[in-house]
């Protein structure tokens, strides 16, 4: 593989890579953070890179937005980029909010119910919660258990 | 937010404008871009934003939260009932040739604003509602402290 | 990019909510680049505006700080490194951005091009595909969101007029 070739690998992927590093960051956030709210965020960021990626596929060079002239007469020599991953991301970031917002609402509700969005801290009180039932049934069966 | 002369000026100004090109938005969505999720959206940011600078009470003098739980199933409703519609009419479901049998690229038309309007409808429902829900809980902290 | 590094590290959820709809607004400015425009004004709209009020509205709700968490960063950042090396890997085989001879331009999409003039009549080929190519699609997608915000109202808007009595009662338990 002579250089050229291998110089327009690289330009025609580095931005593929960029948006896997953004997923990457997004991914991170989800795993290692314990904030809840940071994790939606994070899982926004993921969303959002994967829509560039998808956008990005549709690309033509030279294209322009998939938008015709109000009478339709329409230059063959215009290059369109690719409508249908437009369509597909659209409707999908509209999804993406609404399902944003329900997880922000059972946010809220955690924060009533536990006092806290940290997952340390309610992992913690689920466990002291489990072993007062533990505890209780320990009693009711009479230590057979 | 009783306090900020400029934002509730300013506000005010804005309100209409955001309605307008929400409007201009849906109804343009088949030539520009646009459609009716983000008039929907945009809609919802006109009442929201009312909402935060002049306070829940006042902007649900103005849009009813039982009304804005009616739009939420409207929307869905208006879209299904066009895909009935040209059911009703011998075509397929979803076929929106029907709203003008011999020029079927009018229909096309008709029924594309149709379905963008139920979209929209929907959309503007569900982004209100959510904003009402989460601004009528008792925040945990005053303003000042942000 | 560097906003979404920026909300690995800031501890202020008031500063991540900021740096999120500085993401979504660049990520706009980066669609009009790839020639989406629907795209990026939903995002801007969605994403800069509508998400921003509701993560500081629940802010509003809940607190205001982020504890640092105490378990290691390690195991994350091997399980994130080892997918990334995964994707890269997969990107080895996809057609360079922009070629108009990969796969996702040949298919479908100049059909769609080509009869949308004739058969909608409609300038903008993106919403005629979505309302009308892939109408039941957009009525899918229109369920989901009304489903979500009618999740959105049980879960915290509670109904209070049906049942004022019981949640009266049930919030009262809750806060003492």
């Amino acid at each position: 593989m002579d250089s050229s070739t291998t110089w327009e690998f690289f330009v025609g992927h580095v931005s593929y890579w960029l948006f896997i590093v953004l997923m990457m960051t997004g991914l991170y956030i989800v795993v290692a953070k314990g904030n809840f709210v940071k994790k939606i965020v994070g899982l926004n960021i993921f969303q959002t890179s994967v829509f560039m990626l998808y956008i990005s596929i549709g690309k033509v060079d030279g294209g322009t937005a998939p938008i015709y002239p109000v009478d339709l007469n329409i230059d063959p020599d215009v290059v369109y980029s690719n409508p249908l991953p437009h369509v597909l991301i659209l409707t999908a970031i509209v999804v993406g909010i609404a399902t944003t917002a329900l997880g922000l609402a059972l946010i809220v509700r955690i924060r009533e119910e536990f006092g806290s969005i940290e997952e340390d801290d309610i992992v913690e009180i689920e466990q002291g919660i489990a072993r007062d039932e533990n505890e209780r049934y320990r009693n009711a069966t009479g230590n057979r258990a | 937010m009783r306090h900020h002369l400029i934002l509730r000026v300013i506000t005010k100004l804005l309100v209409g404008t955001i309605v307008l090109f929400a409007f201009y938005v849906q109804f343009h969505g088949d030539f520009s871009p646009g459609g009716g999720f983000q008039a929907g959206v945009i809609m919802a940011v006109a009442f929201i934003i009312y909402g935060i600078v002049f306070g829940l009470e006042k902007v649900q003098q103005v849009f009813p939260p039982w009304l804005v739980h009616k739009m939420l199933a409207l929307g869905v409703l208006i879209y299904a009932a066009t895909g009935i519609v040209s059911l009703f009419g011998g075509m397929h479901y979803l076929d929106y040739g029907v709203f003008s049998p011999h020029h079927p690229e009018h229909g096309q038309h008709w029924g594309i604003l149709i379905v963008e309007f139920g979209v929209g409808v929907t959309v503007t429902g569900v982004m209100v509602a959510v904003y009402y829900a989460f601004a009528s809980r008792p925040p945990r902290m005053s303003d000042e402290e942000w | 990019m560097i906003t979404a590094l920026a909300v690995v590290r800031v501890t202020s959820l008031f500063a991540t909510a900021m740096f999120s709809g500085v993401f979504s607004l660049l990520s706009a400015v980066l669609f009009v680049g790839l020639d989406a425009v629907d795209v990026a004004f939903t995002e801007a709209a969605v994403g800069a505006g509508i998400s921003t009020v509701l993560v500081l509205g629940t802010l509003a709700l809940t607190s205001r700080h982020e504890k640092p968490s105490k378990a290691s960063p390690v195991v994350p950042l091997f399980v994130v490194l080892v997918t990334g090396a995964a994707l890269v890997y997969g990107t080895m085989d996809m057609p360079n951005i922009g070629s108009d001879t990969s796969p996702a331009q040949t298919h479908v999409s100049p059909d769609y091009l080509e009869r949308s003039v004739h058969e909608i009549g409609v300038p903008n080929v993106v919403t005629a595909i979505l309302a009308s190519y892939r109408g039941y699609d957009t009525l899918g997608e229109t369920a989901v969101v009304f489903t979500a915000g009618i999740g959105v109202l049980l879960l915290i808007s509670g109904l209070r007029r049906r049942r004022e009595d019981d949640n009266e009662s049930e919030e009262e338990g809750g806060t003492s």
